[in-house]
């Protein structure tokens, strides 16, 4: 498939990735560019059913209302929480820092 | 009012107009978080209130707290808003507060929409909308400045991620520093009110954001905003408001333009500084939560829950107004009873007034003498109070004796009246007794008894002074006059 056919752009994949934290390679660009240009050509198949009669759904299963009642479930333990992070201080999960620019 | 950064007072300043939009954060008060079982607390030690759903590990589900909703459909009535059927969102965004890397929240169609808030003035704040959504881990950035941007490691504690909170998103309707702060204030004890959140911004269970722009006020379209982050005080509030506004009139006066941004308030400091430009992170990539199906209030549950609420905050405050609306000094006691009812007293004045106590005055004693001891005062019996202010009505004890009586009652509540009256050995001066001790002291001071006859009322406060000073204050002055008055005109 040409560039030029595509639905979704070198840039729009580029522009993706970015917000995803992912570093494609040209190669990966121009695939999941074909790719994704092709799911969403299937999406736009749907456009040509005559669907005025159906109400938009948020969620396949027609169910609504699914509550918990405010009851407490005790917690797991903290050191079982923090033996599974790669770096911890004091019972607190250890990051790299969030704002260094 | 002091004016900050001569922004209102300076000629070239006075052709822009601010425009400000709050959101606020308000954290709800259930026993649980919004989408597990964990307990909902704050100040406990980091880490111990998680499980694999607030912690986002594989294959763990959310479901939807059932008193939240009821919380959040609180609010959305107290602030007049439409409540309407409603779906969840997944915000995404890489940030370490949230371990799913995206919050659960409400998007394009929130559980409540257009409300508003009417202030103490009058003036009125539209409201966007008030959707629920999932409170992020707390942060805590280490470095050796303290400074945000300085930062070497974070710490992440996760017992914060995942307690439901309500966002209250209100229209642009705000024009001022003052008035952000009086509409924050208002807001909260409207929704304190409700009993669904406690609205402690020191304890962050109340947080604002501000979108702050400035146009020329001829100018239709607005200016670009920047947004303030976190502030968790009306005093912040109040102060990055200001710098925000001086900073922006500043930009264009100097033909510079504003530039959209997320902004930090420096209390150090005491101005802005850059958090992030807007550019890609904002773009999150909403979409609707598949772990989660649609939320639609029945009209029945609706009317349930406006039924069982606690009373409105401008009910509560009428309900005090019908008490005390033929009283002489109505119009300067609008602002008692507003304190009265933030300070949730107002259901023991009603009950004290019902015991047939003077309005007025039992509206005083409880805003004046009681607002020291907010605690014990909401103790107090109100048949005992009653009789007190009946007691000092009625000139059997002076004022000066009704507030010792007072203090006394509320540093313990579970004493008499009558037997704190004993144990102070607090002596009634009734008129007989005033008028004796005034006939031996017209006789002892006759050049100013007859000034006082001549017509020199202001002799009337030296006489009360001599008996204030022969009962030990324990007369009522108000008597004295009466008197005095009596025997002057024969
Ligand atoms: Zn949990």
């Amino acid at each position: 498939m040409s560039q030029k056919n595509n639905l979704i752009s070198k840039e729009q994949v580029l522009h993706v990735a970015k917000l995803a934290k992912l570093s494609l390679s040209d190669t990966e660009v121009e695939l999941f560019s074909e790719q994704l240009s092709h799911i969403l050509g299937y999406a736009n198949e749907l456009r040509d059913l005559d669907l005025s009669n159906y109400p938009p759904t948020s969620h396949p299963i027609e169910l609504e209302n699914i509550f918990r009642e405010d009851v407490v479930i005790e917690s797991i333990s903290n050191k079982k929480v923090i033996d599974n992070a790669p770096q911890s201080s004091n019972g607190q999960f250890l990051v790299p820092p969030i704002l260094n620019d | 009012m002091t004016i900050q950064n001569n922004s209102t007072d300076d000629s070239e300043y006075s052709e822009y107009e601010p425009t400000i939009g709050l959101e606020v954060h308000c954290e709800l008060k259930t026993a649980t978080k919004l989408w597990c079982g964990c307990k909902n607390s704050f100040g406990e030690q980091p880490n111990t209130l998680i499980c694999p759903v607030c912690l986002g590990l594989p294959g763990s589900l959310p479901v939807l707290n059932k008193k939240a909703v009821e919380y959040a459909i609180r609010i959305g009535l107290a602030l007049n808003c439409t409540v309407q059927p409603s779906i969840f969102h997944r915000k995404n965004y890489f940030y370490p507060d949230m371990p799913k890397d995206f919050q659960i929240s409400q998007y394009d169609i929130p559980i409540n929409t257009d409300g508003y808030v009417l202030l103490t003035d009058g003036s009125k704040v539209g409201i966007v909308r008030a959707h629920i959504e999932e409170d992020t881990g707390k942060s805590t950035h280490f470095s050796s400045s303290g400074r945000i941007h300085e930062s070497t490691a974070t710490l992440i504690d996760y017992n914060r991620a995942g307690i439901p909170l309500v966002e209250i998103v209100s229209a642009p309707d705000i024009t001022s520093s003052e008035m952000a702060k009086s509409y924050v204030n208002e807001l909260r004890n409207i929704i304190v009110a409700t009993g669904a959140t406690d609205g402690k911004m020191e304890e962050g269970s109340l947080r604002v954001d501000a979108n702050v722009s400035v146009k020329k006020k001829d100018q239709i379209e607005l200016g670009t905003r920047c947004e303030i982050k976190n502030l968790n005080s009306l005093r912040s509030l109040g102060k990055a408001i200001d710098y925000e506004i001086d900073r922006q009139i500043q930009l264009l006066n100097s033909q510079k333009k504003v530039i959209q941004q997320t902004r930090h308030f420096n209390e150090d400091l005491n101005q802005t500084v850059t958090l992030r430009t807007k550019e890609e992170a904002e773009d999150y990539r909403y979409f609707p939560e598949p772990d989660l199906v649609s939320l639609n209030p029945t009209g029945e549950w609706i009317n349930e829950i406006k039924l069982n609420m606690p009373k409105l905050l401008i009910d509560r405050r009428q309900s005090v107004i019908e008490l005390i609306k033929d009283s002489k000094e109505m119009s300067q006691l609008i602002g008692t009873v507003n304190t009265l009812v933030d300070q949730q007293l107002d259901t023991l004045f009603i009950e004290t007034v019902g015991f047939g106590s003077d309005p007025t005055l039992t509206l005083k004693r409880l805003t004046n003498e009681a607002a020291n001891s907010i605690d014990a005062a909401k103790k107090l019996n109100s048949k005992e109070l009653a009789y007190l202010i009946n007691l000092e009505t009625s000139g059997k004890v002076s004022s000066t004796q009704s507030k010792a009586i007072l203090s006394n009652l509320l540093e313990n509540t579970s004493e008499t009246v009558d037997s704190i009256i004993s144990r102070l050995n607090i002596q009634s001066f009734g008129d007989k007794e005033i008028e004796q001790l005034l006939d031996n002291l017209i006789l002892e001071k006759q050049d100013e008894f007859k000034r006082f006859v001549d017509g020199d009322d202001k002799v009337i406060q030296f006489f009360i002074g001599q008996v204030m000073k022969l009962t030990k204050g324990q007369a009522n002055g108000k008597s004295v006059t009466q008197i005095l008055l009596k025997k002057r005109n024969g």
